[in-house]
């Protein structure tokens, strides 16, 4: 039985992104040319995360007034948790996994999203092997 | 091991599809009942390589995997005037039958995988007689998309790149980093559009709702595999596919995605390998194509 998801527990570890995101530079030189405003999270509490050259130079929870972003991916609470499970459940171990079976919703200029797949994949796993780690 | 040999050859067969001349590229390795593999979309033969150096399974088997047209070593034929690549139904058909037609084989197993899986369906549907066994793997009659496939072909995106990334969702977690990435490799190398072609039989040339059910496998028997990570054509198309055809053997695979015998070869054989056990059976007391 799936528990109920910590909302918290969920913002907290997306708060790691930008950290974890730095102590990976292959990721980094996968997004070399990636310039982008988006939105990524939750699905009621998404942060704004400005890109540039693949690292993230901003990344703010807090409202902000009249942002522009270019696309956005957010998903339950649920979502990601499972999605961060060391051994992701069947239908939660991928981004578009998730969409399919409606736990995520992508919108907007999806371009930057399209362009650079694997990196925001990868981008949004980065909170996984924490797990893992934390569960050994 | 240095200057180890691999037991499979490779070699050119000429081909007329259609009335075209194909020069088909192609892989074997083994003696026995032939057994012609076939890739998923947007990939090549190599994805069977596995199968072709699996010392137990060459005993009783001979082999075969082929690359589709435009796919792999296959070049598109001399006749192409450069139209946009779409495969059909039928001439996905076509093809399957006029290279087993080429290299004579005597009423072969087929096996094939997604794009593969689905083309078995057909082929149980219209030529079962042809075939002594036929396998799908991650197949069914119908799956729901879950991407627009214009991401596939299109100048301002990386074709290799985003092929790769798509796809590589369809992967069980459980598979090994080494095996993943050379099967996501087939997709950086894929030609333009051809991904994208051959999901044009996948999405639209190929529903086969309510046309299964005239599958016999009394004529033919037919083994229905997928993986449980495989949420393109997910387990639960294929057990509604299998529901409609009567005697139709069906297989969810633990730890395994849309691409088994690349993914993990190792779990992959653990389930492909009594399928097989079973068809050599068959073979030594044989009991089907024997109505009229």
């Amino acid at each position: 039985m799936t528990q109920a998801p910590d909302t918290d527990a969920v913002i907290a570890a997306f708060s790691e992104i930008p950290t974890l995101l730095e102590a990976a530079p292959a990721l980094i030189t996968s997004g070399r040319f990636l310039d982008c405003d988006c939105r990524l999270g939750p699905m009621e509490q998404p942060f704004f995360v400005a890109i540039r050259a693949g690292r993230i130079i901003e990344f703010t929870a807090k409202p902000a007034m009249m942002r522009s972003w270019r696309f956005s991916y957010r998903a339950t609470a649920l979502a990601w948790s499972e999605y961060w499970q060391p051994m992701p459940k069947p239908g939660f171990h991928d981004l578009l996994a998730l969409t399919k079976r409606g736990d995520a919703i992508v919108e907007g200029e999806l371009h930057p999203f399209m362009t650079h797949l694997q990196y925001f994949k990868d981008l949004l796993a980065l909170p996984r092997p924490r797990q893992a780690k934390a569960a050994a | 091991m240095n200057g180890e040999i691999e037991p499979m050859v490779g070699r050119y067969v000429h081909v007329d599809i259609g009335g075209d001349m194909h020069r088909i590229y192609f892989e074997e390795s083994g003696a026995g009942i032939p057994l012609v593999c076939l890739h998923t979309a947007g990939a090549d033969g190599r994805q069977w390589r596995h199968l072709l150096a699996d010392g137990e399974f060459v005993k009783n088997f001979r082999i075969i995997a082929f690359d589709m047209p435009w796919h792999g070593k296959s070049n598109p034929p001399a006749s192409w005037n450069g139209d946009e690549y779409q495969l059909t139904a039928r001439r996905y058909t076509e093809t399957i039958r006029a290279f087993c037609k080429a290299l004579k084989l005597d009423k072969p197993a087929v096996m094939g995988c997604s794009i593969g899986g689905r083309i078995v369906l057909n082929l149980a549907i219209d030529h079962a007689a042809e075939f002594r066994a036929l396998i799908g793997l991650e197949a069914a009659d119908f799956q729901q998309p879950w991407y627009d496939t214009t991401w596939l072909n299109r100048p301002d995106v990386h074709g290799g790149e985003v092929c790769a990334a798509l796809v590589s969702g369809l992967i069980a977690p459980q598979s090994p980093k080494a095996t993943r990435d050379e099967t996501l490799w087939a997709y950086k190398q894929g030609g333009p559009g051809v991904f994208k072609g051959d999901l044009y039989f996948y999405r639209v040339d190929g529903d086969l709702r309510g046309k299964v059910q005239k599958i016999d496998t009394d004529i033919c028997p037919l083994y229905l595999l997928t993986g449980e990570y495989d949420f393109s054509c997910m387990p639960d198309d294929t057990k509604r596919t299998a529901a409609a055809i009567p005697g139709a053997h069906v297989t969810v695979m633990a730890e395994l995605g849309h691409f088994p015998m690349s993914e993990n070869p190792e779990q992959f054989r653990r389930y492909i390998a009594p399928v097989l056990a079973e068809i050599t059976k068959a073979k030594a007391s044989p009991k089907q194509g024997v109505r009229a």
